[in-house]
């Protein structure tokens, strides 16, 4: 009994295995797509131009202004084209902007300093949700059950599982 | 006519004070008077509505009699106005708009206090409740925001306008529908909160407002998704949405409202999760008003925002003293609302929801942060940073992605404990057909690994593909069953499932149009423009189309003047339409808008039916010739068609259920069987 229990157990973490390797390469492959970066040229000028916003007050990442009559869009797409001829690096010309234009012409909070928290909080937030539905999960789980009256049964185990069965078949849902 | 405005918002606030006062000491005194003065509260909530109904007829009538003497209507109104947004003054700025939102409130107090008869003492608790909310828009109304100040000087002859942007058909249905929403969760809360202060028992209150609570939703989905449209039609930047704070103020209590739409299930069917749902439906009501404060304050710059003004404090203090009540009742009841039953097993639909609520409330924070960052880093750094799109799409993204994978998983697992085989046998024809949509876009040239943006497509593709697969398939087992039993066609026996448990079979429905409305935003990554001069002649070409200017002419009527180009769009060779991108100018205001038109291509694809959008930006000065900008935005017409089918589920999830259908038992040994009989 012990040893076909010590089997079974065994079996079941084999069983995890190739799950937890799937969600490792799931993850995995996360993480490459969200950090990938672009190459040439022309994605760069766009990658760049998306992580700007427009000076004019529109509200507007860069290079999806369309405010009529802006007098800043032009200007700082040719800006940008000029620093991308020089061969100026990302940071470079981000840095240049933020000294023409004020910190605000960057569209997203830097992974620096203070800013670093924008970025952590969303995160640290869904992982103490989940600490705390698995918290609430195991506390209800491990909750004892109510008594019950004289005489009342209730089905549990495989037993329930039977009669779940056989529902189902006769529902087929 | 100021005077007879003035006059009855002031009555407004003596009624609803009175309604309010009266009905707390009514709920809170034992003696026999206690009824009756109850039930003057009641009458004098009853009343309010008249009161404030009388001051909203009076500022519409001061808009249609160009009565610029007050103040509001001088700003927002001119002579020339069209009628359509003469009426839409209502809430145009401000002081309307509050006046608009104290309308609404007294609206729904009105019905309420109508029903009171379902249960006295709870409707009593509500009513006071919605009193005390109702007060605070008309302090705000008679004391910080009037709507009917009068102009000191000279009578003008005209008014200034209304803001061009605002000048567009959906201008007169948005910001109701939307309004209905936030003002409409007010509702609810009422209850939760009567129902939490008196320890109601049972879940009857939940009961009593699961409709209140459907058709806010539902308010505000329409609201949130015709700003949307709103936005892709007037604004002319080709995009629907662009994490503007305002954009994230209705999408904040849209989220919590959804988590505690499914969470509250739980407590209905298994008695569970009672502190939580006070506490989903607390916020809910509470970030409706961090949305009006948003607006309305100042704080944060958007293109939505009202102008700045000192109501903000006022909002501050009442979202302050309502988190302090609500906490107050929730900590010192808090017994009362014990969970009556343990959760069995993980995979379960009890813990399907938790997920689902975790996952909802962490977009909701998300956003939330995001959008109050920038003042948070004002006041550690000394300046503000923008947060826009960058930093929600690379946050939400991933979460809503999550979610969507849960509305697909959800509806399979039952309550109690779902066993592993079950899930496996109802997962796996969806999860084919959706893996193999997946590959389909790989084979037609989409490369996930080449970009993160059509990394994402692919996988919303996936995953929106598989919440509409399992419905289909839910549809499908349910429907087969029914006919077997009755031998009726299997079309008839779906309809019949559906109308046995409405409330799940309509919720299936609103899943398969936020599946719809994912596919509709998941073609960003693919859209295309092209911006070019255009003389006679002249040929843009883009995608499959290829545009040709016919001509560009002007007109001028009293409102505005304006210039348009004729394009005629061709396929293949073939003409399929023509377009008329137009720009205006406003004499009033003296402001230019933009009117992008728009081509759905229906008739051309089926599934992968694309936007051709086109924009007038103006005429280059030196050759006198218009530039017209042109986008082509794939899928963007199932974000609409989703949002249909949502309000379809809604309104079929609001219909009451048939009773179950007996079959009769040709030999005599099962009992009849019942599909669909959980949610």
């Amino acid at each position: 009994m012990t040893a076909l229990a010590v089997e079974g157990r065994g079996a079941k973490t084999q069983a995890k295995k190739p799950a937890r390797q799937a969600l490792h390469a799931l993850i995995l492959t996360t993480t490459v797509f969200l950090f990938m970066g672009a190459g040439d040229d022309s994605a760069r000028f766009k990658d760049l131009g998306h992580r700007m916003m427009c000076a004019c007050g529109c509200s507007q990442i860069l290079l999806e202004c369309n405010h009529v009559g802006c007098t800043y869009s032009d200007k700082m797409r040719d800006q940008l084209q000029a620093a991308l001829d020089k061969g100026n690096n990302d940071d470079l010309i981000l840095q240049g902007f933020v000294q023409d234009y004020g910190p605000t012409v960057i569209a997203a909070p830097t992974a620096t300093g203070f800013n670093r928290v924008a970025w952590i909080m969303p995160f640290a937030g869904l992982a103490f949700g989940i600490t705390l539905v698995v918290y609430v999960v195991r506390s209800w789980k491990n909750r004892p059950t109510p008594a019950l009256a004289d005489g009342i049964t209730i089905r549990r185990g495989s037993e329930l599982d039977e009669f779940l069965r056989k529902a189902r078949k006769e529902t087929d849902l | 006519m100021s005077q007879i405005g003035s006059f009855a918002l002031l009555l407004a606030l003596g009624l609803s004070a009175y309604s309010f006062l009266a009905g707390l000491l009514a709920l809170f005194s034992k003696d026999a008077a206690s009824a009756r003065l109850g039930e003057t509260a009641r009458r004098a909530g009853i009343a309010t509505f008249a009161a404030v109904l009388l001051a909203a007829i009076v500022l519409v009538v001061s808009a249609f009699s160009d009565d610029f003497s007050i103040a509001y209507i001088f700003h927002h109104s001119n002579r020339d106005l069209p009628p359509a947004y003469k009426f839409a003054v209502l809430w145009s700025g401000q002081e309307g708009s509050l006046l608009f939102w104290s309308l609404l409130l007294a609206g729904y107090g009105f019905v309420l206090r109508l029903r009171y008869k379902t249960d006295q003492q709870l409707f009593a608790h509500a009513s006071v409740v919605i009193a005390a909310v109702q007060v605070f828009f008309l302090l705000i109304l008679n004391f910080a925001a009037h709507p009917f100040g009068v102009i000191q000087g000279p009578l003008p002859q005209d008014g200034t306008g209304l803001n061009p942007l605002l000048q567009y058909p959906e201008m007169v249905i948005h910001p109701p529908m939307l309004y209905l929403g936030y003002v409409g969760f007010t509702v609810p809360f009422a209850f939760a909160l009567g129902a939490l202060i008196m320890k109601y028992p049972g879940e009857k209150w939940i009961h009593i407002t699961r409709r209140w609570t459907m058709v806010t939703w539902c308010f505000l989905t329409v609201g949130v998704f015709l700003g949307a449209h709103w936005a892709y039609a007037v604004l002319g930047w080709g995009g629907y949405w662009g994490w503007d704070p305002v954009e994230n103020a209705s999408l904040m209590p849209w989220l919590t409202g959804t988590a505690f739409l499914h969470s509250v299930m739980m407590q209905e069917k298994r008695g569970m999760l009672k502190v939580w749902n006070m506490a989903l439906i607390f916020a809910t009501f509470l970030l409706s008003m961090v949305g009006t404060f948003l607006t309305r304050s100042g704080v944060i710059s958007s293109v939505h925002a009202f102008a700045q003004s000192s109501i903000g404090s006022w909002f501050l203090v009442f979202i302050a003293l309502t988190l302090a009540v609500c906490t107050y009742f929730l900590a010192l009841n808090r017994s009362h609302l014990k969970s009556e039953h343990k959760l069995e097993a993980l995979v379960s639909r009890e813990s399907s929801f938790l997920f689902n609520n975790l996952l909802l409330l962490t977009l909701c924070f998300t956003i939330l942060w995001g959008t109050f960052f920038p003042i948070l880093s004002e006041f550690v750094q000394g300046h503000k940073v923008t947060v826009g799109p960058p930093f929600f799409n690379r946050v939400a993204i991933p979460v809503a992605l999550l979610l969507l994978l849960l509305t697909a998983i959800g509806p399979l697992l039952a309550w109690r404990k779902t066993s592993l085989e079950s899930l496996k046998r109802n997962f796996l024809y969806p999860a084919i057909g959706a893996l193999s949509i997946g590959g389909m876009m790989i084979l037609f040239g989409v490369r996930p690994w080449e970009d993160p943006s059509y990394f994402y497509a692919t996988m919303a593709a996936v995953l929106s593909a598989l919440v509409m697969f399992t419905v289909i398939s839910e549809f499908l087992r349910g429907g087969r069953v029914i006919a077997g039993k009755t031998r009726q066609s299997l079309f008839s026996a779906m309809l019949q499932l559906c109308h046995r448990n409405t409330r799940r079979y309509g919720g299936y429905i609103v899943h398969f149009g936020v599946a719809l409305v994912v596919i509709g935003i998941l073609g960003t990554p693919f859209n295309k423009e092209v911006e070019k001069e255009m003389g006679f002649g002249d040929k843009i070409s883009i995608g499959p189309y290829t545009l040709v200017c016919q001509s560009y002419t002007q007109d001028d009527n009293p409102n505005y003047g304006n210039e348009w180009a004729i394009i005629n769009v061709f396929r293949g060779g073939k003409q399929i339409t023509t377009m008329y991108p137009e720009r205006r100018f406003y004499k009033a205001s003296q402001q230019p808008q933009t009117l992008p038109r728009i081509y759905p291509s229906f008739r051309e694809d089926l599934f992968l039916v694309t936007d051709v959008y086109l924009v007038y930006e103006g005429k280059n000065e030196t050759t006198g010739r218009p530039i017209i900008k042109a986008h082509l935005n794939p899928l963007v017409p199932w974000i609409w068609i989703g949002l249909i089918i949502m309000v379809f589920g809604t309104i079929v999830a609001l219909v009451p259920n048939a009773v179950a259908v007996q079959v009769a038992a040709t030999t005599p040994v099962r009992a009849p069987a019942h599909v669909g009989a959980g949610d």
